[in-house]
């Protein structure tokens, strides 16, 4: 492809998304229809922009669908697996276990050989992960129940493929074609293999992804992160998944499984949040394109050839997938509308069928007559899905849904902590520590490497990453935190994350280490809601402990710095205010409230001062009880039996 | 012989007569500890384990203060709340204290008189003690009438060398094994110890 054409390219389609995309959300129909039908305009039965070269771009597109398996698999820690087990195996489990066997069944009832029928059945039980995240995590659905459950069996099924494919071989009928194929996968040398051999290949491969990212990856991260460049370790990450994508197609394994088992075993190292972040703005263009590139592929063709076959395989196929998932979600006991939700989220047939199939293909389960017309259902299912929501969230909802008012359930797809804390030196770690003795959860970020790796041995959980950045923050958790504690060791630093947060999050209470007073001033300008000087505590229980060498007692050293702190803290907030009415006007401000403070703190039982501990000070009593008659008098209100 | 711990609570000593001067009385004895609650726990955050160690290795428990609002200064609350666990002091198997003495050592604005029904405190101080007296008992501790000295605000320089030497001779007689059974007899319903105090010292009251 020359210079020219690829901008070309490139231009048709991000015009494409730029003015379709607007247009669908503007409507309510989600960003997945407005990619579809953006793909299916520019493409050969529409506009005809882009035509025989669809495929290429669907090639390089299903990248986007690689890379959003790796965001996915760095979320899922082995705690939330854990925690997610019941609806991923029992639900999961069942919803590709009954699919594939009535799919299967009702391919042998036709006449089918049970060797297709088989793989026909997998490739139907698959759902579109792409798809179904895209679109729920738009409408805000992905935490419900309904969103949690379809989470949970997307996840079985993009697991499930890694048998389905390893499976695949020894399904096959008729020798293999060869060269014939679009996929690369066929001309390796595994495809000389026997059945057996290439069973045992994938799973060599899988286990080799493991190994390696859990003894390897971990180190050259670190390597990579001391280089300080942030755009080495976009690189990094790239490289990662890309390398990753080549080695799956190699053993003729899906790319997509590989980076979802790479982020899976990187899910609990320090480098996490940070490769989400850099990951993700390839990921959401990519997905687009992909969407795009669907839209694009839909054989008009193939469909006008035969229009009754390909809709109804389409729609049967989603009503069986329907009647499937309504029945389990019953059966699990969802609420009416979390099961309506969960079963129209996930009829359609996803990109992992095209995997299938396309090797079904190669392997010689399936020809070219069966596998056809499927492609071309899949691709219909999938725009056919957005559409299905929205019927069912204008629809079904309002006349069935038990829409409960904004109930929502515990977070359970990413762990969530109220506190984070940007900069984790010895400033931020002790108050890590402290929060977390007391089982208030943090999350930590910290741009040191070092720091973070040494951290992490002490068995602390901190995680890699530049609090300055937007992205960052949004990975860390920060909508839902309440707190933000910025501990950096820099003032620059700090004043631009503290802006950064309060332009983008207003109601989160933010917490600033200071400084200097100019520094602290211009957090609280920031809208930083408390300052802390760095070094202020620590001077005060200096001169605390250097008041009691003296001879001062402890109690009344105590009471001083205490209330040193409480005014210093004042006049902070206060000439914070004065601080840009001209330097005169603040330094005379600043000197009179020192020369007030100091002479508050001097006063002692001689004088009358404003906050002189006045309750055990006996002279005015001893006074009054000079002057007055003894005992007996009777007066009431002398009541105040402060003696000495 | 017996071992006297004095618990001193005062938030400002820096401002007392009597209690400063009452400190330099204290005789010179190993049997005896001075504990400066205020000095030991600015903070007011009282080492619960510490302060039962201090409690079983003595045998007399005194509390020394002055009496503001009829009552113990915060930090000595704190530390009965804190330290007097159920389980160690009271309940079932709380008998760490069972069989000590325990006494308290108040300093009153008002004089002697003001402390009764028909004076303006209305309540004498051992009436006004009752929570502390109460605490006592169901610690097990046997307790002994409140040395008290009186009227503070009216006190000159010699009057407080006076009480000083009284502060003396009760500490003395607490070391010695004092007051026997025979006077604790007397005690029981005593208002004050500062009748036996004076004996002692041969002064008049």
């Amino acid at each position: 492809m020359s210079t020219e054409t690829f901008f070309t390219q490139a231009f048709v389609y991000l015009a494409a998304a730029v003015v379709a995309v607007p247009i669908a959300k503007r409507i309510g129909l989600g960003s997945v229809l407005g990619y579809l039908l953006a793909g299916i305009v520019i493409g050969p039965f529409v506009l005809g922009f882009v035509g025989a070269e669809g495929e290429d771009v669907m090639h390089f597109a299903e990248f986007g669908v690689v890379m959003m398996l790796f965001v996915i698999g760095l979320e899922l820690e082995p705690s939330l697996l854990w925690r997610l087990r019941a609806p991923i195996l029992g639900l999961g489990g069942l919803q590709v276990g009954i699919t594939t066997a009535l799919t299967t069944g009702i391919c042998l009832a036709l006449g089918i050989a049970w060797q297709p029928a088989l793989a026909i059945g997998m490739v139907v039980a698959l759902s579109s992960t792409a798809i179904v995240l895209q679109t729920l995590a738009e409408k805000g659905l992905l935490r419900t129940t309904g969103g949690q459950s379809a989470f949970s069996v997307l996840l079985f099924q993009d697991v499930a493929v890694i048998p389905m494919l390893a499976l695949m071989p020894l399904l096959a009928t008729h020798s293999m074609e060869v060269g014939d194929s679009e996929y690369h996968a066929a001309e390796t040398w595994i495809a000389t293999l026997p059945g057996w051999a290439r069973t045992l290949a994938v799973l060599g491969a899988v286990f080799a992804i493991v190994v390696a990212g859990r003894y390897l990856l971990r180190p050259v991260f670190r390597a990579v992160a001391q280089v300080q460049m942030r755009e080495v370790f976009t690189a990094a990450a790239l490289l990662l998944v890309i390398g990753i994508a080549l080695l799956m197609e190699q053993v003729g394994l899906s790319p997509a499984l590989g980076t979802f088992l790479a982020g899976v075993v990187l899910a609990n190292s320090e480098y996490r949040h940070e490769l989400e972040a850099d990951i993700e703005p390839f990921k959401g263009l990519l997905l687009g394109l992909f969407f795009i590139s669907v839209g694009a592929s839909i054989d008009f063709g193939l469909i006008g050839a035969d229009p009754g076959l390909i809709i109804t395989l389409t729609f049967s196929m989603i009503a069986l997938k329907l009647a499937v998932l309504l029945a389990l979600a019953r059966g699990f006991r969802l609420p009416l509308d979390q099961a309506l939700l969960f079963a129209f989220a996930l009829p359609q047939v996803g990109e992992f069928s095209f995997v299938l199939l396309s090797f079904a293909r190669q392997q010689g389960v399936l020809e070219a007559t069966f596998t056809d017309p499927l492609v071309a259902a899949v691709a219909l299912s999938m725009a056919v899905t957005p559409m299905l929501l929205v019927f069912n969230e204008r629809v079904l909802q309002p006349r069935f849904g038990t829409k409960r008012a904004e109930e929502r359930e515990p977070d359970m797809i990413e762990e969530r902590n109220p506190v984070i804390i940007a900069g984790f030196g010895s400033f931020g770690s002790t108050i890590g520590r402290l929060l977390r003795s007391q089982g208030i959860g943090t999350t930590v970020l910290d741009h040191d490497s070092e720091q973070v790796e040494l951290l992490r041995r002490m068995g602390l959980e901190v995680y890699y990453g530049d609090a300055t950045r937007v992205d960052m923050l949004e990975i860390a958790g920060v909508h839902e935190a309440k707190l933000l504690v910025l501990a950096l060791d820099d003032p620059d630093t700090t004043l631009k994350i503290a802006k950064t947060a309060r332009k983008h999050w207003p109601h989160l209470r933010i917490y600033a280490r200071g400084f200097e007073w100019r520094d602290s001033y211009a957090l609280y300008q920031a809208g930083v809601d408390e300052v802390y000087r760095e070094a202020l505590d620590t001077s005060l229980r200096v001169a605390t402990d250097l008041m009691r060498e003296l001879g001062v007692r402890a109690y009344h050293a105590e009471r001083a710095a205490q209330k040193f702190l409480r005014h210093d803290h004042r006049f902070l907030r206060e000439l914070a205010e004065v601080q840009d009415q001209g330097r005169e006007t603040y330094i005379s401000e600043a000197r009179e409230r020192i020369e007030w403070l100091e002479s508050l703190l001097r006063a002692d039982n001689t004088d009358e001062y404003l906050e002189r501990d006045a309750g055990w000070d006996p002279t005015t009593l001893r006074e009054e009880f000079s002057e007055s008659p003894p005992d007996t008098s009777g007066e009431a209100d002398v009541e105040r039996s402060v003696e000495v | 012989m017996p071992r006297v711990l004095i618990l001193f609570a005062h938030p400002s000593l820096e401002h007392s007569r009597v209690h400063r001067r009452l400190l330099r009385e204290i005789p010179d004895d190993p049997k005896l500890t001075l504990h400066d609650l205020y000095e030991a726990y600015p903070r007011l955050d009282i080492d619960v384990e510490r302060e039962q160690e201090l409690l079983l290795t003595h045998d007399v428990i005194a509390f020394q203060h002055p009496f503001f609002w009829y009552s113990t200064p915060p930090i000595l609350k704190q530390w009965q709340d804190l330290v007097l666990e159920h389980g160690w002091a009271y309940g079932s198997d709380g008998n760490a204290l069972q069989g000590k003495d325990f006494i308290s050592i108040i300093s009153a604005g008002g004089g002697e008189a003001a402390y009764c029904s028909a004076g303006y405190n209305r309540f004498t101080v051992r009436q006004l003690l009752a929570p502390v007296e109460q605490t006592a008992q169901l610690c097990g501790m046997h307790f002994l009438p409140p040395f008290v000295v009186f009227g503070t605000h009216r006190l000159d320089g010699q009057a407080i060398d006076t009480e000083a030497r009284r502060y003396r001779h009760l500490l003395e007689a607490l070391l010695a094994g004092e007051p026997d059974p025979t006077e604790r007899e007397r005690l029981a319903t005593a208002i004050t110890i500062n009748g036996f105090v004076n004996r002692l010292a041969g002064s008049p009251t």
